[in-house]
């Protein structure tokens, strides 16, 4: 909402505050005051002249030569405005003015010819380009006949008005008219104000003689009042109604249009004049549309009409869509004589879904949709035809014809004053209370603590005890409330376990060189099904879909964390960042509904995605190229700090490479996620190159950590070390014998690690040496050489049996 | 006898002295004080001498004796020192050379921020409560007081998914959840943070996808004075201690009375600059009073119970805080944005 002052102090005296204090008072008490702007630039030294002669520039086709009467004296102006015209009035910039954008006029020669000024456009003189009214577009502004030569060109034109913009929340629709502007203001400063009562001297003829109101559903349209006007003559509006106009925004059209527009700002009721000869009947029936049914607008729009809209019909036709735009059929237009105009309260309801469904938002719809003030209907009608008869030369005829079922009665609200400082933590006495509700203008019965408060009409949101809570808390003001702390009983706050696990591993994982990153979980088709884990996948999800997405890209919920996170890989290898190592805890979304009716199971994974080099340290020749086994490393390191035994083997994987990907699984055989390299196809696709990824099921180990035993004690016996080194075929995976050698060395082997893979020289073809360092223990007592003898002996022989490995010479 | 003691004690102190490299020093006490030497031998023939003489001799040997020993042992430790400072000085190296490097990885800003708050009201005795990020019609908005349709609840800013579910458009639900399992009458001290969506186009302030952190107070006797102080102890240990607050009237449809709250200009310090639109004051969050229908969907009498509610976006706060000026930085994951804010 624009708010004028120079408008506002038509009402309430605010004068004697700077703009930016009342902006900070309103914003304080009670709407957040958005900007404090002029309406237009400053502009000096602009004046009314008359152009007492036009004539062609002798050498220039497109300029004219105009002698300029500013009262004191007479101008020769050179003028190029294709408007310009003898006779008319017009804003002269005089040598000396300056114009917005700091602009001074001199005199000057023009093609030859001396110009003592410039005659001015409105834009040219600061305003919107969208508030010039359509035939001044083009040229000059010509001021109308009753305006003296030698006066304030910007005062005449409001041009020195200042606009504070109210940010409205949706509960203050009464203050979307200067009326309930002023109430709140004078509630705010505690000064006077009252809606002045509107007057208007009518024919005795009856308007009801010419019209009928019928209604077909009071639900949606429980008041609707058809006022009827005569000798109607179409044409400018004042000067000052077009500035109140130009202020809010609002482009002057002609003195109908602009008066109904004028109401609409100062009551906040929106209001619609048809032709009545053209609407072509003499009944007013309002109904919902049948399905199917058209009306051409204003804005000569065909549109289709439904029963969700509400219509105002000539008894066949439709001739308005209520409460959001008019027909063409019956617009007023220059020769139109005899007005119907319309009053009326719309259901909010049906007015905002018109408006959504024919896609016009307007100032009347807005209004509508938030419920406008019943009790200010019937009397926005009247002070329309009091400034028809004033400005248009109306002859307004008794009463309106109507159809009246609107309940005007005000909410009562039952409040207390000790309730009221429970709440606020505060100590207002009863008379404060009763001097906010006075500033306020809600009348009330008070009897005691106790105050039965009537809210007026133009605060429908005024309805429980808690509304009037917040009422008297702005107006006592929120920087009188103390500072308190919480009294309830003490609680000791914390995280879960599950909270300290989540932020462990992150910890984790940023100690392990990875960046966090937090990707987008909504993705393209065709990326919600990528790179998907082997136990997602067996859960047979269907990636959920929005029902309208917004686009291609953000269309499904993400199955896997990776192909979002090979999109950051890949915008910053477009940038020339090749080195990335990037980790996200994050949820996926599985639903195993074809048609999802339930709310997917949201599952915490954690991913990574790293590339390029790990290590680069030149002088000492050291440099790792990220591979398979730095990721796997970091998961091996993640499972060893969550104390888990898991299990590599190696795989296939939608989008994976075949040879370089295994899945993990726990010590129960349960997949928990897989580590890997992106299949150089889709390296390719995203243009980014060898890319090493893991995903696991965070939640999972969280839940298997918390259901483990809590810690083992640190072994008290020494351990003792032995090295074997194996040959065997080149398909045999390390995993295997490792397993082998667990189980053959069952129970006192405790730890397995290879420390050396080897091919080559004095090797056979297709043979590999792996060496292994064993680490024996009891946690009970002191191991005995034969023991560990044996058990190695036997290590030995099941490696041979199920491998064929044969010891290392 | 004794002058030849004195001789002897010239000589090895003479070779002590010449010994350039420890073997040496073990040759002189081999020679000189070994089993077969010269003192050695002056001991032996000691049987030659009178009563008196004895001692007197064989004091001295013992004096001589312990002087040539105390002379290797001094000159040992010498040749050692200068040895191993020779040895050092072979192994010295380029200190100004770079290390190897370490990979370092850190955490998001928005989870630093988040983590930030988190901690702040932990230590106020808040919990941290999480929720589900696709919702049911009900949690998200009429449990929260938006009945089906409320123009707040416009199908055109959130993404639905089916008539009932829908991506959360903020992290209210969470707290009408935990509200619910209290059977009105436990208090809740809660934080509920997490990712939310909306139907908005991306761009430099607007984001599909972005973080919420909201806190709520349910109790007996709930003052809006205890918002209040809690927003106002909130802010200044988040933005510092000079930082003055203000709440301004609002809002939503989950509280009465709703607020805004402010905080002093950073920049300006509260005279008006650009970055506070000449206001002097930055807006921080949204807040107020639990509406008593949501208390009463959830389960608890409004007349006995109360309670607080807040609401900020950590994006905002990061915005504010670190001068980042494009939302979609916290999504796209550009290397350089993300290491930048490691410290944060
Ligand atoms: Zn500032």
């Amino acid at each position: 909402m624009l708010v004028s002052l120079n408008w506002l102090n038509d009402y309430i005296d605010v004068n004697d505050y700077k703009p930016e204090d009342l902006a900070e008072i309103i914003t304080k008490t009670g709407i957040e005051v958005e900007s404090v702007n002029p309406v237009a630039e400053a502009a000096k030294g602009i004046v009314v002249g008359r152009v007492v002669s036009c004539e062609q520039h002798p050498n220039a086709e497109k300029l004219s030569l105009c002698q300029v009467d500013i009262g004191e004296g007479i101008l020769q102006i050179v003028c190029g405005a294709p408007n310009i015209a003898e006779g008319q009035k017009v804003p002269v910039a005089t040598p000396g003015a300056v114009l917005p954008g700091n602009f001074k006029i001199n005199k000057t020669k023009l093609r030859g010819e001396v110009s003592n000024g410039m005659i001015c456009s409105l834009q040219e003189l600061g305003v919107d380009e969208k508030d010039v009214p359509k035939e001044y577009q083009e040229g000059i502004y010509v001021f109308p006949e009753d305006v003296n030569l030698g006066d304030d060109a910007v005062s005449l034109l409001n041009l020195n008005d200042i606009i504070i913009e109210l940010g409205l929340t949706p509960n203050r629709s009464d203050c979307l008219s200067m009326a309930g502007v002023a109430y709140e203001v004078a509630a705010a400063l505690g000064r006077e104000y009252k809606l002045a009562e509107e007057e208007v001297e009518t024919s005795n003829e009856k308007a009801e003689k010419m019209v009928k109101v019928e209604v077909e559903d009071p639900q949606a349209n429980p008041y609707y009042g058809a006022f009827i006007l005569k000798d109607v003559k179409v044409g400018k509006s004042p000067l000052w109604i077009q500035n109140r106009l130009t202020a809010a925004g609002i482009r002057p059209i002609n003195n109908v249009v602009d008066i109904t527009n004028f109401v609409l700002l100062e009551y906040g009721q929106p209001l619609h004049a048809f032709d009545f000869d053209r609407f072509g009947s003499s009944r007013v029936v309002t109904r919902r549309a049948r399905s199917g049914e058209k009306i051409t607008t204003l804005d000569d729009q065909e549109r289709t009409l439904s029963p969700d809209h509400l219509i105002i019909t000539n008894g066949e036709n439709a001739h308005a869509i209520a409460g959001v735009m008019g027909g063409a059929e019956s617009e007023v237009q220059e020769n139109t004589t005899t007005i119907l105009l319309e009053a009326a309260y719309f259901n909010p309801a049906n007015v905002r879904q018109a408006a959504k469904d024919h896609g016009l938002r307007s100032e009347a719809s807005t209004r509508f949709e938030k419920g406008v003030d019943p009790n200010r209907v019937e009397r926005a009608g009247i002070r329309a035809c009091e400034l028809l008869q004033q400005y248009a030369g109306a002859t307004v005829l008794e009463g309106p014809a109507k159809f009246d079922q609107l309940d005007r009665s005000e909410n009562k609200v039952q409040m207390n004053s000790l309730k009221i400082n429970e709440r606020l933590g505060t100590e207002i006495s009863n008379e404060e209370i009763a001097y906010i509700l006075e500033r306020l203008q809600f009348t009330y019965e008070s009897n005691g603590d106790e105050f039965l408060v009537y809210a007026p009409t133009r605060r429908g949101d005024i309805v429980l005890f808690e509304d009037m809570l917040e009422e008297v808390a702005r107006i006592y003001g929120y920087d009188n409330l103390p500072f308190t702390l919480p009294s309830g009983a003490a609680h000791a706050g914390g995280l879960s376990l599950e909270q300290k696990l989540k932020r462990g591993m992150k910890a984790y994982f940023e100690g392990a060189g990875l960046d966090e990153t937090i990707t987008y979980s909504l993705t393209s088709e065709k990326q919600a099904a990528m790179l998907v884990s082997k136990e997602v996948e067996e859960l047979t999800p269907t990636p959920v879909k929005l029902a309208m997405p917004m686009s291609e890209d953000h269309s499904h919920m993400r199955l896997s964390i990776l192909p979002e996170l090979l999109q950051s890989i890949s915008y910053n290898s477009a940038r020339k960042q090749q080195n990335i190592a990037y980790y996200e805890l994050g949820t996926v979304f599985i639903s195993q509904e074809e048609e999802v009716t339930k709310q997917p199971h949201e599952m915490l994974r954690a991913s990574g995605a790293v590339t390029g080099e790990w290590l680069a340290h030149p002088w000492q020749q050291e440099k790792k190229v990220v591979d398979f086994f730095v990721v796997k490393g970091i998961v091996e390191g993640l499972m060893k700090w969550l104390d888990l035994d898991v299990k590599y083997t190696k795989a296939k994987i939608e989008g994976m490479h075949p040879g370089r990907t295994a899945v993990v699984t726990t010590a129960e055989e349960e997949i928990i996620g897989f580590v890997g390299q992106v299949h150089p196809k889709v390296q390719n696709e995203l243009g980014i190159k060898d890319t090493f990824v893991f995903d696991l099921n965070a939640e999972m180990l969280i839940d298997i950590y918390q259901k483990e035993e809590a810690f083992e004690t640190i072994p008290r016996f020494p351990s003792v070390n032995r090295d074997i080194a194996l040959v065997v075929e080149d398909s045999v995976p390390a995993g295997h014998i490792e397993k082998t050698i667990y189980e053959a060395g069952a129970p006192l082997v405790k730890q397995v690690r290879v420390f050396d893979v080897y091919q080559g020289e004095h090797l056979e073809e297709g043979m590999k040496s792996l060496a292994y360092r064993l680490l024996y223990l009891d946690p009970e007592r002191t191991l005995k050489d034969e023991e560990v003898e044996a058990a190695h002996e036997q290590i030995l022989k099941e490696v041979k049996d199920k491998h064929n490995a044969e010891l290392r010479a | 006898m004794k002058e030849r003691l004195q001789e002897l004690k010239a000589e090895a102190l003479n070779k002590v002295d010449e010994a350039r490299e420890v073997q040496h020093l073990k040759d002189v006490r081999v020679e000189y004080l070994g089993k077969k030497g010269p003192i050695t031998e002056v001991l032996r023939s000691m049987g030659k001498l009178s009563k008196e003489e004895r001692p007197v001799i064989g004091q001295l040997a013992n004096d001589v004796r312990e002087d040539i020993a105390q002379a290797i042992e001094k000159k040992q430790s010498a040749l050692e020192e200068a040895a191993l400072e020779k040895q050092l000085e072979a192994e010295s190296i380029d200190v100004t050379l770079p290390g190897r490097p370490v990979q370092v990885g850190g955490p998001h800003l928005l989870t630093s921020i988040v983590e930030e708050i988190e901690d702040l009201f932990i230590g106020m005795g808040f919990e941290i409560k999480e929720g589900p990020e696709v919702e049911t019609d009900y949690y998200n908005f009429e449990a929260l007081n938006l009945p089906k349709g409320h123009p707040a609840r416009d199908m055109q800013d959130s993404f639905y998914i089916t008539e009932e579910l829908l991506l959360r458009t903020h992290t209210s639900p969470v707290q009408a959840r935990t509200m619910g399992l209290k059977n009105g009458s436990e208090p809740v001290k809660m934080i509920c943070p997490g990712k939310v969506y909306r139907r908005d186009t991306d761009d430099a302030t607007h984001s599909h996808q972005f973080t919420q952190i909201e806190g709520l107070l349910v109790d007996k006797h709930v003052r809006m004075s205890d918002l209040k102080g809690v927003l106002n102890t909130f802010a200044k240990q988040m933005f510092g201690a000079e930082r003055e607050i203000r709440l301004r009237p609002s809002f939503f449809p989950f509280t009465e009375p709703s607020v805004e709250m402010d905080i002093s200009c950073k920049v300006c310090g509260g005279t008006g600059c650009s970055v506070c639109k000449g206001t002097g004051w930055i807006e921080i969050l949204g807040a107020g009073m639990v509406h008593p229908n949501v208390l009463e969907m959830a389960g608890y009498d409004p007349k006995e119970y109360s309670g607080f509610a807040f609401g900020m976006g950590p994006e905002r706060i990061a915005m504010l805080k670190y001068g980042v000026d494009d939302i979609r930085n916290f999504y796209i994951n550009d290397q350089r944005f993300l290491k930048q804010y490691h410290k944060a």
